[in-house]
């Protein structure tokens, strides 16, 4: 590796100065799972890494009256194995049980997931349907976007020169909600995702009051696919309406074919996996 | 151009019980620095990026990818490798469970399984099969086949309750 120095910073503000200084040749650390290969490949030239999971934001959970927050640096077991989470976002867990094995998850976090930007990250879909937001910290202090503005392109993200994720808050809900994500991999672990697609929906008097998908590895970023969660808003969740959505998502999705899947194959992966994971996120809200 | 100027970071960790200083390259890693600073070489190297699972060691108490660590941050940490398994005494029953069941060819990945599957059975005395498989997903044989491997590790579980 083309040699860099190492920070680990204890606060934000210390933090903001060394990714400042060094801008573009700086990079921060979190589970490293993807930093540091893509590093090793050379195909970022540092001359720094920050570490940030000294920093007690970055690997905080925490619960207050709004919102559940996690650190950009939480890693994936964090979450798994919190209980509370489980019950109230199966969604958010749907992703952080299948990103990589044993040993990525307990390193790698949503918001490292989330600023390498790929198109096919298994963690960004559910922070979308979600309604997930962003907190970002640069030295102006603290600013907050939604988390589908995060991603840009394959591999940029909407950080300027000097920021980086200080957390993810998930707003809460009432008990009528509910989210799912689903992947297709050829194998049955490890592997990256040929299409994927997280729903949430939440009920109110049988009938849908909100809903939201996500599409992975069918776009140059993971898509929210709002035309295609509006048609069911205001509905009854019968297989009709379910099947509406699913031909919308199909629609929506625009992937490029690759060696790991045609451009039909993608689009009707979208489809089946719209009508799945809304099935399942319907089933965890006792529809 | 400024030069960057690089210098060696002392870590102070604590590698199979027993605490120790180092001088380390930032840049380099944990897996590196395990091999080629401290000079243990029963982790191994196998693709580097992540995906094998060859150079799995115990980090705090979880598994780990030590090509995906830095060796600086081994700072404080506690880190238990393939070489912390046998005791005096003998082989870890899962080390014997591999040999009587012949769950190694080359045996390159065959370190990174024992110590993901040590960390399973520390935690869980009694897996299922599917627990079992599902734990060792980060770690790719291309001998086996691994059912040898999932046979050995159940075995290890029967006989250390």
């Amino acid at each position: 590796m083309h040699p860099f120095n190492y920070y680990a910073p204890e606060s934000i503000e210390e933090a903001s100065k060394i990714l400042e200084k060094y801008g573009e040749k700086a990079k921060c650390l979190a589970g490293g799972t993807d930093v540091l290969v893509q590093t090793r490949g050379e195909k970022f030239d540092l001359d720094a890494i920050v570490d940030v999971k000294k920093i007690p934001e970055l690997t905080e959970l925490k619960w207050t009256d709004s919102h559940l927050v996690f650190g950009a640096a939480t890693p994936c077991y964090v979450l798994y194995e919190d209980p509370k989470v489980c019950e109230k976002f199966p969604g958010i867990i749907d992703s952080a049980f299948l990103i990589g094995g044993i040993q990525i998850q307990s390193r790698a976090s949503l918001g490292g997931n989330l600023c390498n930007a790929s198109p096919s990250a298994d963690g960004i879909c559910s922070l979308i349907v979600h309604e997930a937001i962003c907190v970002i910290a640069g030295s102006s202090g603290l600013r907050e976007i939604p988390v589908e503005e995060m991603c840009q392109g394959p591999g940029r993200n909407a950080l300027e020169n000097g920021e980086f994720l200080v957390s993810i808050k998930i707003p809460l809900k009432d008990n009528k909600f509910s989210a799912s994500y689903e992947r297709f991999i050829p194998r049955n672990e490890m592997d990256i995702a040929v299409a994927a697609v997280a729903s949430s929906v939440e009920m109110q008097d049988g009938k849908v009051s909100s809903c939201r998908i996500a599409l992975a590895a069918v776009g140059p970023t993971p898509i929210y696919a709002q035309a295609a969660s509006e048609l069911i808003i205001g509905k009854e969740p019968t297989e009709d309406n379910i099947k509406i959505v699913s031909e919308k998502a199909k629609e929506i999705a625009s992937p490029i074919a690759d060696m790991r899947g045609t451009i039909e194959h993608r689009k009707d992966l979208i489809e089946v996996l719209t009508r799945r994971t809304i099935s399942k996120a319907l089933e965890r809200v006792g529809v | 151009m400024s030069e960057n100027k690089v210098k060696k970071v002392a870590v102070n960790t604590t590698i199979n019980g027993e605490e120790m200083d180092i001088l380390v390259d930032p840049y380099i890693s944990l897996l590196e620095t395990l091999r080629e600073v401290v000079g243990i070489t029963g982790t191994k190297e196998g693709c580097n990026d992540g995906n094998c699972g060859a150079c799995t060691i115990n980090l705090d108490g979880r598994i780990v990818d030590s090509c995906l660590v830095l060796g600086v941050e081994a700072e404080g940490k506690n880190i238990e490798t393939v070489e912390g398994m046998a005791t005096p005494d003998g082989l870890h029953p899962l080390q014997q469970a591999f040999l009587e069941e012949a769950a190694l060819q080359c045996g390159i990945c065959t370190p990174g399984f024992l110590v993901s599957a040590k960390a399973l059975l520390d935690n869980e005395p009694d897996p299922s099969e599917e627990r079992i498989r599902h734990w060792l997903a980060g770690n790719l044989c291309r001998c086996t086949g691994y059912d040898k491997i999932v046979k050995a590790v159940t075995k290890a579980s029967k006989e250390s309750k």
